[in-house]
């Protein structure tokens, strides 16, 4: 477990491997709690403006070491935590985040970096109040990420490794490590687990089911464009209407 | 030498056997001297007959460009500073320090990660976790720790590259101008090296002297150091 956090938010991240389907049920996930009024923000893995030019050049160069790789995406992390997932959650906000350190406690461990370093990389961050795990068979995510895309990238496909000179084959042993780093996680880091197998629909269900009674008796912050609020405001504020115009 | 032996897990996913090289790091302030030092270092050991390389805390390919955007841009916190730092410091270590010490060569380091944990921790990091987080870095051979008090780095300072906004600590504003700033925030940095020179084992040196002395106190310990192994 990280630390907790008590925050005014709910941070709920979904984590497991690429092809399980984890960001297909969090796009449900926010438009859902969207409609329901709810104040969300989204935040993606290595999406950091602060680092990317140095990612892309690790990259592109196949510079990277399994530290530093893993010290360039913690500072990723770190980037996103301080500017838009922590001021999001005092501010009462549901904070959704695909992939979370969980990640790098997977991968990087994958790579074999020490899982105590790298624990201790992520300490600032704090324990989601809910953490998904979709947990997928091998073959099942590697068919559907390799008939959605035409190519697999070096380091996606953990050809750093040298585990195998053929990406597929790489990308596969590289894979059923990173389950096995989940699968050890579910307990230690009180992961919800979500069989990935299901039909869309029936995860999105469980899903929302979880998330509700995790929100129930709270208050977040409000979000300006309830729709349910709009209405009411119509009918009570209506006088005050030319007021509002003026602003 | 020479056994790698590593402040926590090092490096898991690849196992260093032996490394014939000598890693020996100058630690100390801004503007304490060691880059002088080093050139002077430099030469008498080559006259020796050593190799040396000389890879300090000079930026690595990796992190360079974007470290420069990052800081031109003050975009970076305590947080994402004291990170970027340790990704570069992991990439100088793995890909130049390691290979120059299997290579044989006597590494002559302008700084180690002492330095980088100093800064964090004067910028309100977790002494513990920054530590930790230099799990990874190997012990060197030996550590001299260049000390100088405030009035002789104010200086040296004025008299060479002048005060800059990172060096002053400006960016958590230890004062409202750039010379005060200098001198709370180089005072605290002494603060911590002093803390650590006997947590790590570094033998300290009197970096108020002259040149020519400091030099030749560095080249006896560093004599001795070679004729103990």
């Amino acid at each position: 477990m990280l630390r907790p956090g008590n925050y005014n938010g709910k941070l709920i991240v979904v984590e497991g491997i690429d092809g399980s389907g984890k960001s297909t049920q969090i796009d449900l996930l926010y438009k859902w709690l969207q409609t329901q009024g709810k104040s969300v923000y989204f935040s993606e893995w290595n999406s950091s403006a602060l680092v990317k030019s140095t990612t892309r050049l690790g990259k592109k160069e196949k510079m990277f070491t399994p530290t530093s790789f893993s010290l360039l995406q913690g500072t990723d992390f770190a980037d996103r935590w301080e500017n838009f997932i922590m001021p999001m959650l005092k501010a009462g906000v549901i904070v959704l985040a695909d992939r979370y350190a969980f990640t790098a406690f997977a991968r990087d461990v994958a790579r074999e970096v020490d899982p105590d370093w790298v624990r201790n990389l992520y300490s600032f961050a704090t324990q989601p109040d809910l953490a998904f795990y979709f947990r997928v068979p091998l073959d099942i995510a590697v068919d559907r990420i390799l008939s959605a895309r035409s190519k697999l990238k070096y380091y996606e496909s953990g050809m750093d490794l040298g585990l195998s000179d053929n990406k597929i084959t790489s990308f596969r042993l590289f894979q059923q490590r990173i389950i096995t780093e989940y699968d050890k996680m579910v307990d230690e880091m009180g992961f919800t687990v979500i069989d990935g197998t299901l039909p869309v629909e029936k995860q999105q269900k469980i899903v929302r089911q979880v998330v509700k009674k995790t929100l129930q008796g709270w208050q977040g912050l409000r979000s300006p464009f309830l729709p349910t609020r709009r209405t009411t405001r119509k009918h009570i504020i209506a006088p005050l209407e030319g007021q509002e115009g003026d602003k | 030498m020479n056994e790698a032996i590593f402040y926590g897990a090092g490096f898991p996913y690849k196992p260093i056997k032996e490394l014939p090289g000598k890693l020996i790091v100058l630690e100390g302030t801004d503007g304490v001297g060691r880059s002088t030092q080093i050139q002077l270092l430099r030469r008498w050991l080559e006259d020796e007959g050593y190799a040396v390389s000389d890879t300090g805390l000079r930026r690595s390919p990796l992190c360079q460009p974007g470290l420069d955007a990052a800081k031109d841009g003050h975009t970076l916190s305590p947080l994402t500073m004291s990170l970027f730092y340790a990704t570069d410091f992991a990439d100088r270590l793995e890909n130049q320090i390691v290979p120059a010490l299997k290579a044989g060569f006597v590494v002559l380091s302008d700084r180690y990660f002492y330095s980088i944990i100093a800064r964090d921790i004067v910028r309100g990091a977790n002494p513990q976790w920054a530590r930790r987080v230099y799990g990874f870095a190997l012990k060197p051979n030996l550590v001299i720790y260049l000390r100088s008090d405030v009035p002789t780095l104010v200086s040296r300072i004025v008299h060479g590259r002048g005060f800059n906004y990172w060096e002053a600590g400006m960016d958590v504003r230890c004062a409202d101008n750039l010379y005060d700033s200098f001198n709370v925030y180089q005072s605290r940095l002494i603060e911590q090296f002093d803390g650590m020179a006997e947590e790590f084992g570094f033998v300290t040196v009197d970096a108020t002297c002259p040149v020519q002395s400091v030099f030749e106190e560095l080249r006896d310990i560093i004599k001795k150091h070679f004729e103990s192994e």
